[in-house]
């Protein structure tokens, strides 16, 4: 193979596939190869303590996990190892995760993963033993520049896209990111997998959160956080009833509010609102959610960052509509106006601003301004 | 391809292969009663017999199992329900904290499930069991030890343990030892009768032999509490049809293991000196563990840590140059955990994921450990920069 390092086309890069036991890394990790590239594949164990089966379409660090990343790498041909990120995991996702809750906020804890572990933990390691690269299955097209530089845009397949979730890379990350599969739809890797000889062709894709293998999100949060007693209330502060945790509830959430009467004008009621200094959760009509303007922090740009006023289309929670936005950014604090409101916006998640398919940055909302409440 | 993990698997001889492949063609249930039953039998026993021979023991105390997990498992929980089914006082194990899982799993298995109590026996800073501790031990209260188990070396480090001299301990108490002597056999002198011992585990693919064959040597008055209930073909210890041509493979192995003992213990342990020193050389603070007397470890195991690095990213880099070695710790779903051997003689615990273990074996050449000594340097170097990435920030 050393003679492939002379090829005019494409560098031969050492490529640390991370590889999930999933049909979607398998094949990216093919890919690298097939590109000629030196590719080692490593399956991070995300837990101290892991399952011995997948329950369900859940989870993603199970044995049975690890052995199918094996099986996967045995048929390309390629080195492969295990990598214990465990105790990194839980503190900068679990833990996370958690104390976002905590604080009355929805987090995102793919994108989290993304921006601590998969490329920073891994990536900075990788780099440190000598990888040029770390190879993932995310939907998302990286494009090089001709002048250098390189954009991220969203897969060519948008109900599989994942650009939200990578949003957070900055430019350093990018240049040492691989996704072989932005141009491809899922469908199409499946049947690529079966004439790859994967096994893991047929695998179900993996939905929810990972460390959450039950998909019990209230639950796991109750175990972490313990339970306490607070009001439901209108926007009025007329007390509707009672929960057993604010943290057990997403702004816009409509199920499971056990309020016992129906309001007054026969309409379903929302969660607008979640206080976790006082544990109160505000409900009230779904209007309510309408958010007219937001306030993000933390911003992160792939690429330059973009200087005054712009227009752009903005993505406000995974799996979300585009909404055209006019951002500009004040200090360190990205603030958004949305040209027509939008519902089911949670502080903790992320505005990732696009220009066209173009990823231009993301940042974390902080807060909301709503059409009939003020929250 | 410089392969340094012997202590793993090494290749089979090929007079084992020879002596295997002879029979896999052939019919014949060595408990069937007919010519091609007769036949088949007549393998095992000579079979049964060479290993008897080459081990110090007899033909009877031979029980054929499927490897070194069985015969540590059949000996710690067989020996351990036998005892104290015949006096319920009896459940206190004393086990060395350095025993392959197979044993320690086991011992821990029965202090869940079988209201076993362990002991685990003290360590030097080499891993090593000393026979006042033993004793000590013992007199603790006599009247309650079902058994004593410690292995006749370390599959990490290396130690060998004063199996005499602590089998003496058990004697002058009537209270039965097993030792695991997996990586002794072939590498230090092992007879069974010179032992003292009750029980002793060896293993077939460690020496050249099959996989999924070994035995359990056992004093003919033991009678441990069978784990594989059916034909009884083992002195009614240990069922299930009998592998003829991995009894064959197996007794041509511990033959020639044996026989060339002495010569593979002096060429083996002369490259393996060569090994310690280069890598020494080559790394000035990578530290040897074990005992660094080279009389009181394998001649064939050489056990490092190197400060500052990860264990497994140390393995990958020397992979990927060829050099096939082992972190030599348990992996649990392929997570590697800091080794509990070097745990148990007090290593630091960020130090013990810093380690890699070398085994030579009989194929090995100077070329084997030139290669490494090539490869180590870079190795390390990188594995340090990584682990200072991986730092927090």
């Amino acid at each position: 193979m050393s003679d492939f390092a002379g090829a005019p086309t494409a560098p031969r890069l050492r490529v640390l596939a991370a590889m999930s036991g999933g049909v979607d890394s398998a094949v990216a990790a093919a890919r690298a190869a097939e590109a000629g590239h030196d590719v080692t594949g490593v399956h991070l164990a995300l837990s101290s303590n892991p399952q011995s089966f997948r329950t369900g379409a859940r989870g993603c660090c199970t044995i049975e996990d690890s052995r199918d990343a094996r099986r996967a790498a045995d048929v390309i041909g390629i080195p492969f190892y295990v990598w214990d990120l465990a105790e990194r995991f839980r503190e900068d996702v679990i833990d996370d995760f958690v104390a976002e809750y905590a604080a009355g906020r929805t987090p995102n804890p793919c994108l989290r993963c993304n921006e601590k572990i998969k490329f920073a933990a891994l990536l900075d390691k990788a780099i440190a033993l000598g990888f040029d690269a770390v190879c993932t299955g995310h939907y998302a097209r990286i494009v090089d520049l001709p002048g250098g530089g390189r954009e991220l845009h969203r897969a060519v397949d948008g109900a599989k896209d994942q650009s939200y979730v990578l949003g957070v890379l900055d430019a350093a990350q990018l240049a040492h990111s691989l996704f072989p599969l932005g141009d491809t739809t899922k469908d199409e890797i499946r049947l690529e997998a079966e004439r790859r000889g994967l096994a893991v062709a047929k695998k179900p894709d993996s939905h929810d959160i990972c460390f959450i293998a039950d998909g019990d999100t209230q639950g796991f949060l109750a175990k972490h956080l313990g339970t306490a007693t607070g009001d439901i209330v209108d926007a009025d502060g007329t007390k509707l009833g009672e929960h057993e945790g604010a943290y057990g509830f997403t702004i816009g959430q409509r199920k499971g509010l056990r309020i016992g009467r129906p309001a007054a004008d026969g309409k379903p009621r929302y969660v607008l609102d979640i206080s976790p200094v006082t544990n109160t959760v505000t409900v009230g009509p779904a209007e309510g959610l309408d958010v007219l303007a937001l306030t993000a922090v933390k911003p992160r740009w792939c690429g330059e960052p973009a200087a005054g006023e712009g227009r752009y289309t903005a993505q406000l929670r995974a799996h979300g509509e585009e909404v055209p936005v006019t951002a500009e950014l004040d200090g360190e604090v990205l603030r958004v106006r949305l040209d027509t409101p939008a519902r089911g916006i949670a502080p903790g998640q992320a505005v990732v601003l696009y220009d066209g398919t173009r990823v231009v940055g993301s940042a974390t909302i902080a807060t909301t301004e709503r059409r009939t409440v003020a929250v | 391809m410089p392969y340094l993990d012997h202590a793993a698997t090494t290749p089979m001889l090929p007079e084992a292969v020879a002596a295997m492949t002879a029979h896999l063609g052939v019919v014949g249930n060595a408990s069937s009663l007919h010519a091609a039953g007769r036949r088949a039998r007549r393998v095992v026993e000579e079979s049964r017999e060479s290993l008897a021979e080459s081990l110090g023991a007899r033909p009877s105390e031979i029980v054929l199992t499927a490897g070194g997990t069985e015969s540590d498992n059949l000996a710690v929980k067989g020996l351990y329900w036998a005892r104290r089914d015949a006096d319920p006082a009896r459940r206190r194990i004393l086990c060395s904290p350095v025993e392959h899982h197979a044993v320690l799993d086991a011992v821990h298995w029965l202090s869940e499930h079988e209201g076993a109590e362990v002991d685990y026996l003290p360590v030097d800073a080499h891993g090593r069991v000393h026979a006042d501790a033993l004793r000590e031990a013992v007199l603790r209260n006599p009247a309650d030890v079902a058994l004593i188990t410690v292995m006749w070396a370390n599959n990490e480090v290396g130690t060998l343990q004063p199996v005499l001299e602590l089998s003496a301990v058990a004697r002058e108490f009537d209270i039965p030892m097993h030792a695991d002597a997996v990586q002794a056999l072939g590498q230090v002198p092992v007879s069974f009768a010179d032992s003292g011992l009750t029980a002793l585990t060896v293993t077939g693919h460690k020496i050249g032999g099959p996989y999924g064959i070994g035995a359990l040597l056992l004093a003919r008055n033991a009678t441990p509490v069978p784990l594989l209930h059916g034909g009884g073909q083992e002195r009614d210890v240990r069922s299930g049809t009998l592998d003829v041509p991995a009894a064959a493979g197996f007794a041509a192995a511990a033959a020639l293991a044996v026989e060339r003992r002495t010569d593979f213990a002096g060429t083996v342990g002369a490259l393996r000196d060569g090994l310690v020193a280069a890598v020494t050389a080559a790394v000035p603070d990578a530290v040897l563990n074990g005992d660094p007397d080279p009389g009181g470890r394998l001649p064939a195991n050489a056990h490092f840590s190197f400060p500052g690095c990860e264990g497994d990213a140390l393995l990958m880099l020397l992979d990927a140059r060829g050099v096939e070695c082992s972190t030599g710790s348990a992996c649990s779903a392929g997570v590697p955990q800091p080794s509990h051997v070097l745990l148990a003689m007090g290593a630091d615990p960020l130090l013990a994921r810093a380690s890699l273990r070398f085994s030579l074996g009989h194929t090995s050449t100077r070329g084997d450990v030139d290669a490494l000594a090539d490869a180590i340097t870079p190795a390390v170097e990188r594995a340090r920069n990584a682990g200072l990435a991986t730092a927090r920030r």
